[in-house]
């Protein structure tokens, strides 16, 4: 009887994947094709492929549409699947980088390297890299003690965030407004106007840190159970816990470098992901294709559906997590998962 | 009866305190009267205060432009301290505080929507605007981090604090982006600052301030009763649900008022009544006073700080008390029972 409901489950979950796999390519496609200058999807192949196309199309697709489409889907997986494992780490729904502080440091990091040394590309990548570990580190040291609590680390992280947030503000005062009016662009997560050398990074980490998420997110279902049980399981609960930690941060510090914050990507994929799924397991395959329909998607909406204006992507994300955030708050409250 | 004697000894010490810190508040308020990108003389500054010269400079700075700042800086102060320490009682909740719970963002996004759909430019104008995001704020986060097991703990109001800022965020970025003219003003008061505010802002801003003020009086005694639980305070007589609603519209007009006055201060409310604690114990009766007092204490220095570090420019005071206060913060989160108050 158990082993024929895992079945089911197990079914499901890779039957969720699947849908949400083919959802992705196909926003994508979406992307590249649909625009003020249409493409026909035989001509954004042919472009793809290095076939000889219409005039125009070329330009197009490699200097537009190819970069923006390509952002938008590995900076949602990355903060889709950044996000998942904060939530299980900490055994908390509400529990992701965008809340407890980390994008924070990798968004600061990012402001100072920009508008106080005026570096960006590459160096602004590697900055907010940085800025996410180096916060994260923070956050795990001031949280030790005899171990780091979930609940200790959310409390601590949010303390460092209101101050890196602070920070960010204090910059924005001292640059001019226009500079500081694009930066609050980027500040609100934007995948307009983006080059390989900012997207060539992130795409080298997913392909290092997903699959090593997944071989260690396998002993995410023991952590589940506490650290007590876990410990008797024979996981080594705080190593994993911190390679598995250290990798989520490292995907939301290259994610929000790229499109920046965009905000509660991370926070929605996981408990989207989990509903979709059912069976309260792990998902971080689906939570991270979640996160990359969640981009695509919202970008789409504000680039074309928006009326003249074009909105960034991070705008309507927050839009409409906003709502969604307020009733998981409360269901998460009601059923003491919260906190 | 020795008992009385303990108590009435006691009150002389507490009230003694008190007086230290007021003459110590008077001087913090004569050093933001005199330090700055120019210093000026003490005895200029007293001279500026009762007999001003026109024709002087120094006077002048003192008068136009650091006599209002100190104004705003002592209001702003009192009403954030009184409205930490009526929270953190009313909430039981040491972490409490008006930038973690997102009152702060609530007023932004009102804020912006003043500067930007109704034209409203003048600091005296979106005040108003300020005062009932913050009251909008305070009220939703305080109802979705109390909903289900335990009430509002820490963990669960900090959460709702932290995401519903990050949403209020999203919607004033969305407002910003089209309208550089209105986010040119907003970032000026989103760092949470005493420089340029004029006295009519303070003088629009004291009824509320005292009736903010009333009402957490008013509620001291109730705040003790809280302490011990609701039960307890129930069979005590008290009526739980009126106390808190007495206390919770003291934290809005003290929050709301002083947050559209200074901008997102963050952790003033926070630490204040933490260091008056450790001063008067659990006694609100004490603990408002001393937090009302200590706070503006603080506040003033930090903004003399900030006005020293970086000079000939200045930090603004958001940024110094933030700085001061996350390691506060971070040091009460480690502590071991921290649901208890």
């Amino acid at each position: 009887m158990v082993e024929a409901t895992r079945r089911r489950e197990t079914g499901r979950a890779r039957t969720v994947a699947v849908a949400l796999f083919v959802a992705v390519i196909a926003m994508y496609a979406l992307t590249l094709s649909y625009g003020e200058f249409q493409i026909s999807l035989p001509d954004v192949v042919r472009s793809l492929f290095g076939l000889p196309t219409p005039a125009g199309v070329d330009y197009i697709m490699h200097d537009l549409r190819l970069p923006r489409a390509s952002v938008s889907a590995l900076a949602g997986l990355a903060f889709g699947l950044s996000g998942a494992l904060f939530q299980q780490l900490l055994r908390n729904p509400l529990a992701s980088p965008d809340v407890i502080g980390v994008s924070q440091g990798a968004t600061t990091a990012g402001i100072v390297t920009v508008l106080l040394l005026g570096l960006d590309g590459g160096v602004a990548a590697a900055a907010g890299l940085a800025g996410a570990v180096l916060t994260a580190l923070t956050i795990y040291a001031l949280s030790w003690r005899k171990g780091v609590g979930g609940y200790r680390f959310i409390l601590v992280g949010i303390g460092i965030g209101t101050v890196l947030t602070s920070i960010t503000s204090y910059i924005l005062t001292r640059s001019d407004v226009k500079i500081a009016a694009e930066a609050m662009i980027w500040l609100t997560g934007s995948v307009n106007g983006r080059t390989w050398p900012q997207i060539v990074p992130l795409a080298v980490a997913l392909v290092i840190l997903v699959p090593l998420a997944l071989i260690l997110g396998r002993t995410l279902t023991g952590m589940q159970l506490g650290d007590d049980l876990a410990t008797a399981f024979g996981v080594r609960v705080q190593w994993s816990r911190f390679l598995l930690l250290i990798i989520a941060v490292c995907l939301a510090g290259m994610a929000t470098s790229a499109a920046g914050p965009i905000a509660f990507v991370a926070f929605m994929s996981g408990p989207i992901a989990a509903r979709l799924v059912g069976g309260g397991r792990p998902v971080l395959v689906q939570a991270a294709l979640v996160g990359a329909l969640l981009v695509l998607v919202s970008d789409f909406i504000g680039s074309h559906l928006l009326g003249s204006r074009q909105f960034p992507v991070g705008v309507v994300t927050g839009v409409i997590g906003a709502p969604y955030l307020l009733w998981l708050l409360a269901t998460a409250n009601r059923s003491g998962r919260g906190g | 009866m020795p008992d009385t004697d303990i108590r009435h000894r006691r009150a002389v010490v507490l009230t003694t305190g008190l007086v230290v810190i007021a003459a110590a508040l008077a001087g913090a308020a004569l050093l933001s009267l005199a330090v700055g990108a120019r210093d000026v003389p003490f005895g200029t500054v007293l001279h500026a205060l009762v007999n001003p010269d026109p024709n002087s400079t120094n006077d002048l700075i003192v008068t136009e432009s650091r006599l209002p700042r100190t104004i705003v800086g002592l209001l702003a102060g009192a009403a954030f301290g009184l409205a930490g320490g009526v929270i953190q009682g009313v909430t039981r909740n040491p972490l409490a505080d008006p930038g973690i719970l997102g009152v702060n963002a609530g007023a932004g996004l009102f804020i912006v929507v003043a500067i930007s759909f109704f034209g409203i430019t003048s600091l005296t104008g979106y005040v108003w605007f300020g005062f009932l995001g913050a009251a909008v704020t305070s009220v939703l986060v305080y109802t979705i981090g109390s909903i289900g097991r335990g009430g509002a703990t820490p963990v669960k109001l900090a959460l709702a604090g932290a995401a519903v800022t990050a949403a209020l965020i999203s919607f004033t970025t969305a407002v910003l982006i089209t309208d550089v003219d209105a986010y040119d003003q907003f970032r000026f008061w989103q760092v949470g600052s005493l420089a340029g505010r004029g006295t009519d802002i303070a003088v629009q801003s004291v009824p509320f301030l005292i009736a903010g003020a009333l009402l957490a009086f008013y509620s001291a005694r109730a705040l003790n009763a809280l302490a011990l639980g609701d039960d307890v305070a129930t069979s005590f007589g008290q009526n739980v649900l009126v106390a808190r609603l007495v206390a919770a519209g003291a934290v809005v007009l003290l929050c709301g008022t002083a947050t559209s006055m200074a901008g997102p201060l963050v952790f003033i409310g926070l630490v204040v009544p933490h260091i008056a604690r450790s001063i008067t114990g659990p006694d609100h009766r004490w603990l408002l006073p001393y937090s009302m007092l200590l706070a503006p204490l603080l506040l003033l220095i930090a903004d003399v700080i900030g006005r020293v570090v970086a000079r000939p420019g200045e930090v603004q005071v958001g940024i110094v008390t933030a700085i001061i206060g996350a390691p506060i913060f971070v040091a009460l989160a480690r502590r071991e029972k921290l649901a208890e108050l």
